[in-house]
C-alpha cells in the first residue's frame, strides 16, 4: 500500500465518521406536533406501521404472492393498493366507524395459513383473497377516517402507497428466494401470522382485541 | 503502517459508538391507551423456565432429526400453541395444564437424550399435543390495558426465537462431540421437566 492510497483511505474513514456523527447525533426533535400529525399523506404512510392488523394482512398477502411466483407477485402488487384505496373511498362515505374485528383477524389468519402450507393455491384464489381482504381493510380505514374527521383521500392514498412499497419489497424478496431453507423461513413466518390470528380470535371473544 | 491504520479505525469506531450511545431525551413518541403489549408478550415466554426448556428442546430435537422435521416442528408448534391459547381464551378448560407442561419437558428431553428418530408425523403429533398445554397456560396472561394483538405478536415471536436458538445450538449435531453434548442437553431438559412435575404435583 503506498502513501497516497493510505491517505485516501484515511480521508474516507474520517469522512464516514464525520457523516455518521452528524447524522446520528441524538438531540431533542420536537419536529412533529402530536395534534397536527405529519400531514395526511405521511399519516397514511405511517398508518400501516402503526396498525398491526393491517400490516399483518398486507404482509401475509405479500408472502403468499411471493411464494406463488413472479406472476402472482405482479398481480397482487398492482391489485392490492388500488383495491385498498377503493375500499377506503367507500368507507369515507359512511357516517360512522365500522370495524369487524373477526373479519380483520380472519384475513391474516387464513392468508398466513396458506403461506405456512405452501401449497401454491391457484392464482384466481389469491386474487379473490387480495380483492376481498384489501377492500375490507381499506373500508375499515375509510370509515374510521370518516368518523374521526381523519385525513380523507390523501391519507388513504398514503396507506395505498405504503401497501404498494411493502408488497413490492416483500414479494420480490420471496420470489427471488431459490434455496429450500429460505422458503422455509417464509413458511415459518406464515405459521407465526396464523398463530397470532388464532390468539386474536380468543382475545376478541374476550373483548380484549 | 498497518498498526497506524488499525489505531485510526479504532479511534473512529469509538467516536461513533460514543456519539450514538450518548443519552439525550427523545420525546418523539407519546404512548397512550393500548400502545403497550408487545414487550410484555416478548418477555413472557422467556420469563418461565418450564416454557423455555421445552421450546429449546423442540429446536434441539428438530436439529437432531434433520429435514423436514427441522422446519416442520417449529412451524407446527406456534400454531398449535396459539390454538391452545385460543381454547383458554374461549374459556374451554384443559385439565392438568401445569402437569402437561412439565411432562412436555420430560418427553421432549427424553427424545433429545435418546436421539429418537420417530416418524415425522409422530414427532409432529407429540410436539403439537404439548404445544396446546403451553399455549393454554401462557398465551392468556395479558395484563389489563394492553393490546391483545401486540401481546400476541410478541409472544409468538419470542417463542419462535426460542426454537431458533434451539435449532442453532442443535447444529453442533454434525460433530461426534456435539451429538454427545446434545444428548446431555436432553438429559438436562428432562431433569428440569421432572423438577417442574414434582412442583406441579405437590
Amino acid at each position: 500500500m503506498n502513501r497516497q492510497s493510505i491517505t485516501k483511505s484515511k480521508q474516507k474513514i474520517q469522512g464516514i465518521a464525520a457523516a455518521l456523527a452528524v447524522l446520528l447525533w441524538p438531540s431533542i426533535s420536537q419536529a412533529h406536533l402530536v395534534n397536527t400529525g405529519l400531514g395526511p399523506i405521511y399519516d397514511g404512510i405511517s398508518h400501516l406501521a402503526m396498525s398491526p392488523d393491517d400490516l399483518l394482512t398486507a404482509l401475509a398477502l405479500a408472502l403468499l404472492a411471493g411464494l406463488s411466483g413472479a406472476r402472482a407477485g405482479r398481480n397482487v402488487l398492482f391489485l392490492l393498493p388500488p383495491i385498498w384505496l377503493l375500499g377506503g373511498l367507500f368507507g369515507l362515505g359512511m357516517k360512522q366507524e365500522i370495524f369487524l374485528p373477526l373479519f380483520s383477524i380472519l384475513s391474516f389468519l387464513l392468508t398466513g395459513a396458506l403461506v405456512a402450507l405452501d401449497r401454491r393455491p391457484p392464482l384466481l384464489l389469491i386474487l379473490i383473497l387480495t380483492f376481498g381482504f384489501g377492500f375490507l381493510h381499506g373500508f375499515f380505514n375509510g370509515t374510521a377516517m370518516a368518523a374521526r374527521a381523519g385525513g380523507g383521500f390523501l391519507a388513504l392514498f398514503g396507506i395505498s402507497v405504503a401497501v404498494f412499497v411493502l408488497v413490492a419489497l416483500i414479494s420480490a424478496l420471496v420470489v427471488s428466494m431459490r434455496k429450500h431453507w429460505a422458503r422455509i423461513t417464509v413458511r415459518v413466518a406464515g405459521s407465526w401470522i396464523t398463530a397470532i390470528g388464532l390468539l386474536m380470535l380468543g382475545w376478541t371473544y374476550r373483548g380484549m382485541g | 503502517m498497518k498498526s497506524y491504520n488499525k489505531n485510526t479505525v479504532a479511534l473512529h469506531f469509538w467516536i461513533i459508538v460514543v456519539t450514538i450511545l450518548w443519552p439525550l431525551y427523545a420525546w418523539a413518541h407519546v404512548g397512550s391507551g393500548e400502545a403497550g403489549g408487545f414487550v410484555t408478550g416478548l418477555q413472557h415466554p422467556i420469563s418461565g423456565l418450564d416454557h423455555v426448556i421445552a421450546m429449546l428442546a423442540v429446536g434441539l430435537w428438530g436439529a437432531q432429526l434433520g429435514n423436514p422435521a427441522l422446519w416442520l416442528l417449529p412451524v407446527v408448534f406456534p400454531m398449535m400453541m396459539a390454538g391452545g391459547g385460543c381454547l383458554g381464551l374461549l374459556g374451554i378448560p384443559l385439565p392438568g395444564v401445569e402437569v402437561g407442561i412439565a411432562v412436555s419437558a420430560i418427553v421432549l428431553g427424553l427424545m433429545v437424550l435418546a436421539e429418537a428418530r420417530l416418524k415425522i408425523y409422530l414427532a409432529m403429533v407429540i410436539v403439537a399435543f404439548f404445544a396446546i398445554f403451553h399455549g393454554h397456560a401462557h398465551g392468556t396472561e395479558l395484563p389489563a390495558g394492553q393490546s391483545g394483538l401486540l401481546y400476541s405478536i410478541g409472544f409468538v415471536a419470542a417463542t419462535g426465537c426460542l426454537h431458533a436458538v434451539g435449532i442453532a445450538i442443535g447444529l453442533i449435531h454434525r460433530w461426534q462431540v456435539g451429538r454427545l453434548a446434545l444428548r446431555g442437553a436432553g438429559s438436562i431438559v428432562c431433569g428440569g421437566g421432572i423438577y417442574f412435575l414434582v412442583r406441579a404435583l405437590t
